[in-house]
């Protein structure tokens, strides 16, 4: 698979900036819906950064129905506006465009506003009319699930290798006094005896829905050193996509397409050495395993053995990964919370889950749309 | 077990040859004219060429067992008397792969590379669901 140009230089390196950051409680909110939940982040964004409504000139919407009426709640007419699909892969591909619009001059300040009420609306991943549900397939989790009884036949990997994952992301929502499943803590028996969901996977591998909202404010990275908080730039973002049967479970793992997003190391210009810590879109957790694999943190196959003696733990591992719990552990807000959790690290703002010296931290995705992003304090 | 009660496909102008064959025992995937590989589920064009170049052609009804899944969740109301069940990712011996069920053998006796074939025992409705047992 073709890889994004390596050897050319990225013209977006450290040129926008996230300026504001904004998250919900996540929890079950009956009494909001996905509009109440984006104002409040994007409020909470807005506060952060030190802008009105009025300044804001770009909006990208996801998962809240509609951007006109959200636009016309939040009195915001902007000149770049768009809603993006549901699927959370287009978290980062949102950041992406919201970059390329600032890049490009299309917007000054753009507000990325994620809003979902999934759990109180009882959303369900999986039923209804598909390809394959006349034989009972469907959930993005059974796909996870298939693939993993794949990769345990094909490298020998086991359910138990899962259980580190599971452990160390809810080891940092003990940590996180926000995070939905702080105080609750789990063993590696806990994740092994959990009940079966779709076997191989069992609930201890699945992320926890929620209501709640996420809003980013971007910026270029010359406006955001004006604003009240430290600007955390967008150094580096590859993607590649691979739509080859989008309607089966990939028979790569994405193993092609998530390797060829080891570009964003050059289109950062930082190599793996300078990141202290990883955001990993942990929708189940095989897809840790996939993205750890593809980006070459380990050799295919061996992400067991690497994960094994917490190598994603604050404190204890060279890679700590999803401080805030994730989505296993915190909320799945579909990468939106993961990437304002890598923003987080970047200015300090994490308390007991803060990493020391965090100076850059990497985002991954595994899905049919591979992405990785490199985020970096300015100096 | 029922096949009576699962949820119904929904058919469409692609993949209603499909559908009909299964009635008569018969499996059919499309073939493309320009590369001759197969593919599945059933679309208007080759993705190898992205042309409407293809012909239906009757699969040998024979692959493997790719990967499997056993859902302990239910998700459809007509499958509920079923559960736990198993879910088979199969690779046709003509290449697509098919997503179907284990039949006639239990999931623990499921092996990732078994020979499997296929069988029409029934379905929703005047429907034939496709489903994969030993090879036979």
């Amino acid at each position: 698979m073709n890889a994004p140009s390596i050897s050319s230089p990225w013209p977006l390196r450290d040129k926008v900036a996230f300026a504001g950051i904004g998250t919900t409680r996540y929890g079950s909110f009956p009494e909001t819906d996905s509009y109440g939940l984006g104002c409040e982040a994007l409020n909470i964004a807005l506060e952060d950064c030190g802008l009105k409504p009025g300044d804001i000139d770009g909006l990208i919407v996801s998962r809240i129905p509609s951007y006109e009426r959200f636009a016309e709640i939040m009195g915001i007419n902007p000149q770049f506006c768009l809603l993006t699909e549901t699927a959370g892969r287009f978290s980062g591909v949102s950041m992406a465009l919201a970059a390329n619009a600032l890049y490009s001059g299309a917007a000054k300040y753009v507000a990325l506003v994620y809003g979902n009420n999934g759990r109180s609306v009882r959303m369900r991943y999986g039923g209804g009319d598909s390809q394959w549900s006349p034989w009972g397939m469907t959930s993005p989790g059974a796909i996870h699930a298939m693939m993993w009884r794949r990769h345990m036949h094909e490298f020998g990997t086991t359910h138990a290798d899962l259980g580190p994952v599971a452990t160390a992301f809810r080891h940092h929502a003990c940590l996180n006094p926000d995070a939905v499943m702080h105080g609750r803590p789990i063993s590696l028996l806990d994740h092994d005896r959990s009940r079966p969901i779709c076997e191989p996977l069992q609930l201890l591998d699945y992320c926890l829905i929620n209501d709640g909202a996420v809003a980013w404010i971007m910026t270029t990275a010359e406006r955001a050193r004006d604003l009240k908080r430290p600007p955390v730039l967008l150094s580096g973002y590859a993607r590649q996509d691979n739509f080859t049967y989008r309607t089966s479970p990939p028979d790569d793992f994405w193993y092609p397409s998530l390797s060829a997003t080891r570009s964003v190391y050059d289109r950062a210009g930082i190599g793996r050495e300078d990141i202290q810590g990883l955001g990993i879109y942990d929708n189940f957790s095989p897809t840790v395993m996939f993205s750890l694999e593809g980006l070459g943190f380990c050799k295919q196959g061996e992400s067991g053995d690497f994960v094994r003696d917490g190598t994603l733990q604050l404190g204890t591992g060279r890679w700590p990964t999803n401080t805030s719990g994730g989505h296993l552990s915190d909320s799945y807000m579909q990468g939106w919370g993961i990437i304002a959790e890598c923003v987080r690290q970047l200015r300090d703002d994490c308390g007991d889950r803060q990493i020391p010296n965090a100076q850059a931290m990497q985002y991954i995705c595994a899905t049919n749309i591979a992405q990785s992003a490199i985020l970096r304090r300015a100096a | 077990m029922s096949l009576e009660n699962r949820p119904k496909p929904v058919i469409d102008n692609w993949n209603r040859p499909f559908f009909e064959a299964a009635k008569n025992d018969k499996l059919l995937v499309q073939k493309c004219r320009d590369t001759g590989q197969c593919f599945f589920p059933p679309a208007p064009v080759s993705p190898f060429t992205g042309r409407p170049h293809w012909d239906w052609i009757e699969a040998s009804g024979k692959g493997e067992l790719w990967s499997f899944v056993v859902f302990y969740q239910s998700y459809f109301e007509g499958m509920k008397d079923e559960l736990p069940y198993p879910v088979g990712m199969v690779k046709l011996a003509e290449g697509p792969f098919m997503l179907t069920n284990l039949w006639d053998m239990s999931p623990d006796e499921a092996v990732i590379g078994m020979k499997l074939s296929v069988r029409f025992p029934g379905g929703p409705g005047d429907l034939v669901l496709p489903q994969f047992g030993p090879e036979e």
